[in-house]
């Protein structure tokens, strides 16, 4: 089966990389999926989760991230996640989330919030 | 022990202090390379994606975007100088500043009006002792940079440019920094970053990266809203990597400074070693003559006495 290489980066490290057959990400006008040989695409991120169902070695698996706005770069089945902030879930602390959470709401901090939004609907989707 | 002696002994004494401080700070500024340089690696795979990106877009769409055209009369140019909040690292600092100052004179020949924005307190405090206007400054971490650092400094970078230039905005963006090219070699060097110039010789991040034709992308929404939303990180991520590079090549200068500190102070502490030993071998070379001659003289006035 034909893999697509995904390379999922932050501002200040390289987060996931390896093979995928799917990755679905959420575009500005919508969720997206990209499978191997898709047209080459450019897309703006939204602050969500992002699913990567992982291919190679291992067998297939599902790694989900939260990315914190970004892009989207695919050409030549070499997919790009450019996000400034990017965290697997395995990486996300939920009850530190859920507290950051708790704390915006009641500081009515939006971006906070969403943060810790994000983070904890990244780590739902993994479950 | 005679005066001279004495005095010796405490300057190698003092010498002797000075050498461990700055040996110290060598083996601090050593370890802080490695870590910058560490920095500046694992940032490298966003730059270039980035860069790839913003290529893509630039060269796959006939969008018109203000960043990307050159002004036909550009007159107000932002110049941004990267230098440390800490002295002590040699040239470090003033080869940012005269490559700051060459890119200045440059742009003002050019016709163009130069607005300054600075990192690090060297860099204030030269343009503060010289009455020069400031736009913009910022302190406080050129020793060990962030990303949300560089969001603070690029952030009103992308609202001069993005602002007219009647009301006020720039046309051009330059960055001056000190680039780390290895352990022994940094050199102060000057980029423009906007409006972007493709296929031109130059340092940092370079779109294309010789990839050849790059195939023709879909843009989600639109190419303009790409670019839009691309750019200003694409700023951000050039003024990071700036920072980074700025910050190895801070630590790399002070590590060499050191290094011939810590040499001067020994080759120092040598000379006065000699010197020292001189004086005490002339201290006793005295203490015998005047012995001998005590004696003698004692001798003599006996011989005298006996007659």
């Amino acid at each position: 089966m034909a893999e697509l290489h995904v390379e999922l980066v932050a501002a200040d490290r390289k987060v996931w990389s390896g093979e995928a057959s799917l990755v679905v990400a959420r575009t500005s006008s919508g969720d997206i999926g990209v499978m191997p040989g898709h047209q080459p695409l450019l897309g703006v991120l939204e602050s969500g989760p992002v699913t990567i169902r992982t291919t190679g070695e291992s067998g297939g698996g599902t790694v989900v991230a939260a990315v914190h706005g970004g892009f989207i770069s695919f050409a030549d089945n070499q997919l790009s996640l450019l996000a400034e902030v990017a965290e697997l879930t395995d990486e996300i602390d939920v009850e530190r989330a859920e507290r950051a959470l708790e704390d915006a709401k009641s500081k009515a901090d939006e971006d906070a919030e969403k943060r810790a939004d994000v983070r904890l609907r990244a780590v739902t989707a993994a479950r | 022990m005679g005066a001279q002696l004495r005095v010796y002994k405490r300057r190698i004494k003092s010498v002797t202090a000075t050498k461990k401080i700055t040996r110290a700070m060598e083996m601090i500024a050593a370890s802080r390379i490695i870590k910058a340089q560490r920095k500046v690696a694992a940032s490298e795979p966003y730059a270039s994606e980035l860069t790839r990106a913003v290529t893509a877009v630039a060269q796959g769409s006939d969008a018109k975007h203000p960043l990307l055209t050159e002004a036909e009369q550009p007159k107000r140019a932002a110049v941004l100088l990267i230098t440390s909040d800490r002295g002590l690292a040699g040239g470090y600092n003033s080869n940012a500043i005269k490559g700051a100052e060459q890119l200045n004179e440059r742009l003002a020949a050019e016709g163009k009006e130069v607005v300054s924005y600075i990192v690090g307190s060297k860099g204030v405090a030269y343009y503060g002792f010289r009455n020069r206007p400031v736009k913009e400054s910022f302190t406080g971490f050129t020793d060990n940079p962030t990303y949300a650092d560089a969001k603070a400094v690029a952030a009103p970078l992308i609202e001069a440019v993005q602002t007219e230039t009647a009301e006020g905005g720039v046309d051009e963006l330059h960055i001056v920094y000190t680039e780390f090219i290895s352990m022994m070699t940094q050199t102060a060097v000057d980029a423009r970053m906007l409006p972007l110039s493709f296929g031109e010789g130059g340092t940092g991040p370079q779109p294309g990266g010789g990839k050849g034709v790059l195939p023709l992308y879909d843009f989600e929404p639109s190419a303009e809203d790409v670019l839009d939303a691309l750019l200003p990180r694409y700023v951000e991520s050039r003024v990071y990597n700036a920072l980074l590079q700025a910050a190895a090549s801070k630590h790399a200068a002070t590590r060499r400074a050191m290094k011939s500190a810590t040499d001067n102070a020994e080759e120092l502490i040598k000379s006065l070693t000699r010197l020292a030993n001189a004086a005490r071998q002339a201290d006793i070379t005295q203490e015998i003559s005047e012995i001998v001659g005590g004696a003698s003289a004692l001798a003599d006035a006996n011989a005298g006495s006996d007659r």
